[in-house]
């Protein structure tokens, strides 16, 4: 492309940049912001074979994000802005006299401005043996698909260093299905971030989740085998691990040689020495990000430091004018390593002087807070391990002495800790979002000022929240707060077709009485949605809606009735839940999780005569997977016949009632749970809601039915019954608070029937139990106020409601069975009901089936000439 | 609803090289649901009826899964433009173009359909 010597021109000054990591991609971001590359030419030597991309984001490769999902470079950024760039070709040498560049290639550029920004390479700890097959580090995309590879052949594997980075890995390693060992030799992991209280609640939870953590011991030697691949790792004290794999995670080191080879200064721990402009001590010589030791004496191994830099050099470039340049930066992160939160901010460690600590340790839930607190009372920093929700709202106060006492700060919810403080709390100033150095100012800004009127919008603008995303929750409530008080109203409707949110469709339908979906769209629809074919998002929502106030409103209360058959998603529509071949799975109730023998056998036994793929579920129950549509109706003739019915288990419906064994045989019960979970599961099912419903009894305190998990719990007491309500496992897991005490059963169930309907009728679309308690206002105490103690006059009717569903309640396969236009639906093909579905085929696992997706892989596949069955 | 079986042989027929192939009855058509059908080749389609009748046709493969389950989406539209979501992952196919919504790199072949009472077959 650029002839080879090419001088720079009095015109067009040149500037080259070694080194297009993350820092580098926002060095040009920050040189297009101030139209530099509309007059300079600006030449990009990278050495990786591929453009910028997210490395904080690195180990979400695993997890199904390609590599192009994680390129930070927008389609078409380098020819939009004549950028030159030069992939897989790295800087070799730098004559500063001649002010040029050498790249590996041959190619010689000459420049006007040079910017380093190289990054750092991992340590490796000079262990015998280290460089063995099966030794890796863990930096680039290329790193990752080397360890994916050899992993294939490896059964366990072992990470040197437990550090933020050596965490990652380890969770990578256990994705891949490694028994993985993590070898730290400080006294604790992630000793640079959290304390020793923060260590120990984060070693407890790595490892109940199977991982192996050696910790203040070093690795000595790794031994190979014959072939030169490692199989042991020797350790400081004597002992030793069986491993076939090693990442080594042991730090990194600033990329500074091409600096030291042109005699420019670097630190004597290492890293380009900068000054407060990002100057190396060559002015014509810029580093900036992970290989830079910046002005404060400190080389910055996050990306919001080296974004920081990025901007001042850009600056610089730009001779723009800024009045401060980089001094230092926060190294505040959050992250959830191997699903578990931690986060650490400001001051961490309480190294100021006089500063007091305040702790709040859970060691059975594995969460530590710890809050460091100045003379003055203002908030220093703090550790966050295992719920780090607080951490939004924790680093921007950071610095301020906080609007309430510090240890409402750390207490859980439902702990008697006040509503958490919002963000419309926090001071202009305040920074929210840390990657790109936002201040809540700047956001409302960007909608008061830039007219920006949509979160996306907002982020386009100000860069916030497209980092590592930790800020997006404190973003988007600002942003809406902001344009509430700007008077703009904030859509909050459903979807493109209704401006009405689920809980005001639900009181429309109610009280109008409206049976029909297009009758709702027509007449309570967007203008410019009705009469339309409606969307994906209402259809279901309307459907489950008219569902759940059937008996009530007269609508037909079988899913499948006329018009309700076209609302269903495809679960609720073929009563099974869709798997990723496009079979279906099966779930028949099993109540509180008793079966007889039996009724095992039949189970069994239609497995057994349709080839299904038999699993014991997290529910209790048994889930039979791989049925064809055409086969759904024949199992299903047979399981009712056994005196089976439908689990419910596509549905968002009540699920399963869990329960422990209780009073009857167990030494400690003290009542009948797996009665009572019976009851509640025959009261409920059927039940149609916003979300799926969930519930437990358990016998005793002992909890072993995990009741406090539920979106409804129940606990036995010698006096009868605790109510626990608005519990969720999941991505997001919170446990069950007390609803009521010692209830005898009649006023348990109506309290639960209230507490039910209640939540139907005001809940958002997909909104557990837990996120509604969460959101309404006045949380736990309203609900209290309303179910229990009926400051709203509601519960005669909520009471009601629940009566009608309980009256009307039919099991929907038992009614599907007995009607042959309902059973027409249930063919592959509409042409040729008879042919089975060719795409649908398994292949052995386990002694059992699984999906055969190869067959799905290609654009097309060769099937049978069905000729003729068209015509019918 | 009037789904009352009418029988009056309403065929619903897609255009495939150039000559209508008669796939169903439209009484074997919910409005606002589809069906997957073979055609003579093997091919696998999916056929949808609309609320004002109208009925159209793409592939049944979902490009984002692989899976043959395109007919079991949800219809909706989008201004006056109709689409199918996909019962799996949930992107959007406009139903008369094939065009993803969601993505538009992708696209599934969409297939000229039309209901016809069968009097007026003689469509070559
Ligand atoms: C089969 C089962 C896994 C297993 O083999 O054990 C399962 C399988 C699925 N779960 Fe689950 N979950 C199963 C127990 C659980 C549990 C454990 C429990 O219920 O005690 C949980 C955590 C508890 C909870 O829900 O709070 C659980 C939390 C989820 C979530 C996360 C919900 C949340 O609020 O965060 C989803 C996603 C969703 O519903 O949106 C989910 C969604 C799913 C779906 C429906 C995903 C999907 O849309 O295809 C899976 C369907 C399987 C199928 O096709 O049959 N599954 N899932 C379990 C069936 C239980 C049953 O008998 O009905
Ligand atoms: C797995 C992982 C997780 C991380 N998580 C976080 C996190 O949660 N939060 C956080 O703040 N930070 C995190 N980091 C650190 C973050 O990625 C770095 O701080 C950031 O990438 C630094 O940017 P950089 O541009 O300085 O260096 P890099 O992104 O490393 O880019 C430097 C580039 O320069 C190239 N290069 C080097 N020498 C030459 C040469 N001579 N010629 C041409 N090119 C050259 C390199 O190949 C590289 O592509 C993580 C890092 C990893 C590896
Ligand atoms: S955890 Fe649940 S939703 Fe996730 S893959 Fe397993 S069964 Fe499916
Ligand atoms: S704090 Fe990382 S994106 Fe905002």
């Amino acid at each position: 492309m650029s002839a080879p010597n090419s001088a720079p021109t009095a015109t067009a000054p040149t500037i080259v940049l070694v080194g297009h990591g993350m820092v580098g991609q926002r060095f040009l971001e920050g040189l297009v912001e101030r139209g530099v590359t509309e007059r300079a030419r600006v030449v990009v030597l990278c050495e990786e074979p591929r453009p910028a991309y997210d490395r904080v984001q690195l180990t979400s490769y695993f997890s199904g994000r390609t590599a192009e999902d994680l390129s930070l470079v927008e389609d078409g950024f380098m020819a939009r802005h004549g950028i030159e760039l030069h992939l897989g070709d790295p800087a070799e040498h730098i004559d500063r006299a001649a002010r040029t560049v050498t790249a590996r290639s041959g190619l010689t550029v000459a420049y006007d401005s040079l910017v380093l920004a190289t990054g750092s390479y991992p340590f490796v700890p000079p262990v015998p043996g280290k460089d063995s097959r099966g030794c890796f580090v863990y930096r680039t995309i290329e790193d990752l698909l080397e360890i994916e590879e050899y992993a294939k052949n490896c059964s366990s594997g072992t990470v040197v260093g437990g550090g933020l980075l050596g965490l990652e890995a380890a969770g990578a390693l256990k994705g891949l299905g490694l028994t993985t060992h993590i070898v730290e030799f400080n006294p604790r992991l992630m000793a640079i971030q959290v304390d020793e209280g923060g260590g120990a609640a984060l070693r407890r939870t790595v490892e109940d989740m199977g991982l192996v953590v050696h910790t203040g011991v070093g690795g000595k030697e790794i031994t190979a085998n014959a072939d030169g691949a490692v199989s042991a790792m020797a350790l400081s004290d004597g002992s030793s691990i069986d491993t076939d794999l090693v990442i080594f995670s042991a730090g990194v080191r600033p990329r500074d040689q091409l600096a030291r080879d042109c005699g420019l200064t670097v630190g004597e721990r290492g890293g380009i020495a900068v000054d407060e402009r990002c100057r190396t001590s060559d002015p014509a010589v810029f580093a900036i990000g992970e290989c830079a030791l910046a002005a404060d004496g400190r080389v910055y191994g996050l990306v919001a430091p080296g974004y920081e830099m990025a901007v001042v050099a850009a600056d610089e470039i730009a001779e723009a004018s800024r009045e401060s340049g980089f001094t230092g930066a926060d190294t505040s992160t959050k992250l959830k390593l191997l699903g578990v939160d931690v986060a650490s901010f400001g001051d961490a460690h309480g190294t100021a002087e006089g500063c007091l600590d305040v702790v709040y340790a859970d060691s059975r839930a594995g969460v530590y807070k710890k809050l460091v607190i100045g003379a003055d009372g203002a908030l220093l920093g703090g550790v966050l391990v295992g719920d780090a929700e607080s951490y939004g709202m924790l680093r921007p106060l950071t610095g301020s002495v906080p609007p309430v006492a510090p240890e409402q700060l750390v207490l859980p919810a439902g702990l008697g800790a006040p509503a958490a403080i919002g963000p419309s709390a926090l001071p202009d100033e305040a920074v929210i979002c840390n990657c790109h150095n936002v201040t809540k100012g700047s956001i409302r800004s960007a909608v008061t000022d830039h007219q920006c009127a949509t979160v996306p919008e907002v982020k386009k603008c100000t860069k916030a929240g497209t980092g590592c995303g930790s800020c997006l929750k404190a973003l988007t409530t600002l942003v809406n707060d902001e344009l509430e008080a700007s008077g703009v109203s904030v859509d909050k409707g459903l979807c493109g077709c209704f401006s009405y949110t689920r809980a005001e469709l639900y009181e429309i339908v109610r009280t109008l009485r409206i049976t029909s979906y297009a009758a709702l769209l027509d007449s309570h629809g967007r203008d410019e949605a009705r009469s339309g074919n409606g969307c994906e998002v209402c259809k279901p929502t309307v459907a489950s809606i008219i569902a759940s106030l059937a008996p009530t409103v007269g609508a037909s209360g079988y899913v499948l009735d006329g018009e309700q058959a076209a609302l269903q998603d495809t679960n609720d529509h073929f009563l099974a839940n869709l798997q990723r071949n496009g079979s279906y799975s099966i779930v028949p109730r099993i109540p509180g999780g008793e079966i007889t023998p039996e009724k095992l056998i039949v189970i069994g036994e239609v497995a057994r005569d349709f080839g299904l793929y038999t699993k014991i579920t997290g529910g209790q129950r048994i889930d039979l997977f791989g049925a064809r549509v055409d086969q759904l109706p024949p199992i299903w003739a047979r399981l009712v016949a056994a005196g089976f019915e439908s689990g419910h288990a596509y549905g968002k419906a009540l699920r399963t009632v869990k329960s422990c064994v209780g009073q009857t045989w167990c030494r400690y019960g003290v009542q009948d749970s797996v009665r009572m979970a019976i009851d509640l599961e025959l009261r409920y099912r059927g039940l149609r809601s916003p979300h799926k419903l969930k519930s437990a009894v358990s016998g005793c305190a002992r909890e072993c039915a995990e009741a406090r998990g539920k979106d409804f719990g129940v606990i036995a007491t010698s006096n009868g019954w605790n109510l626990y309500v608005g519990g969720n496992g999941g991505a997001d897991p919170r446990h069950a608070d007390l609803l009521a005490q010692d209830l005898d059963d009649e006023q348990l169930i109506r309290l639960i029937d209230r507490f039910l309907m209640f939540y139907i009728r005001t809940a958002d679309r997909l909104e557990r139990t837990s996120a509604w308690l969460e959101r309404i206002e006045g949380g736990l105490d309203h609900v209290r106020d309303v179910v229990v103690d009926d400051s709203l006059g509601l519960c005669a009717e909520l009471e009601a409601l629940m009566a009608d569903h309980v009256a009307g309640y039919r099991d929907e396969w038992a009614e599907t069975l007995e009607d042959p236009e309902r059973l027409r639906r249930f063919v592959s093909f509409v042409n040729a009901p008879g042919a089975p579905d060719p795409t649908v085929k398994f292949v052995p696992e386990r002694d059992q089936v699984k999906p055969d997706l190869t067959i799905l892989s290609g654009p097309s596949i060769p099937v049978r000439t069905l000729e003729g069955t068209a015509s019918r | 609803m009037t789904m009352a079986p009418e029988r009056i042989d309403v065929r619903v027929e897609l255009l495939i090289d150039q000559r209508w192939f008669a796939v169903c009855d439209l009484s074997d058509l919910i409005p606002g649901r589809g069906v997957a059908a073979l055609l003579p080749d093997g091919t696998q389609v999916a056929v949808f009826l609309d609320r004002t009748g109208q009925a159209y046709a793409i592939d049944n493969r979902d490009p984002f899964t692989g899976a043959y389950v395109l007919s079991r989406g949800l219809l909706g539209s989008l201004g006056e433009r109709p689409f199918v979501a996909s019962p799996l992952l949930k992107q959007r196919f406009d139903l008369e173009t094939g065009r993803c919504l969601d993505d538009e790199g992708v696209a599934v072949q969409a297939y000229a359909a039309r209901t016809n009472d069968g009097v007026s077959a003689q469509v070559a």
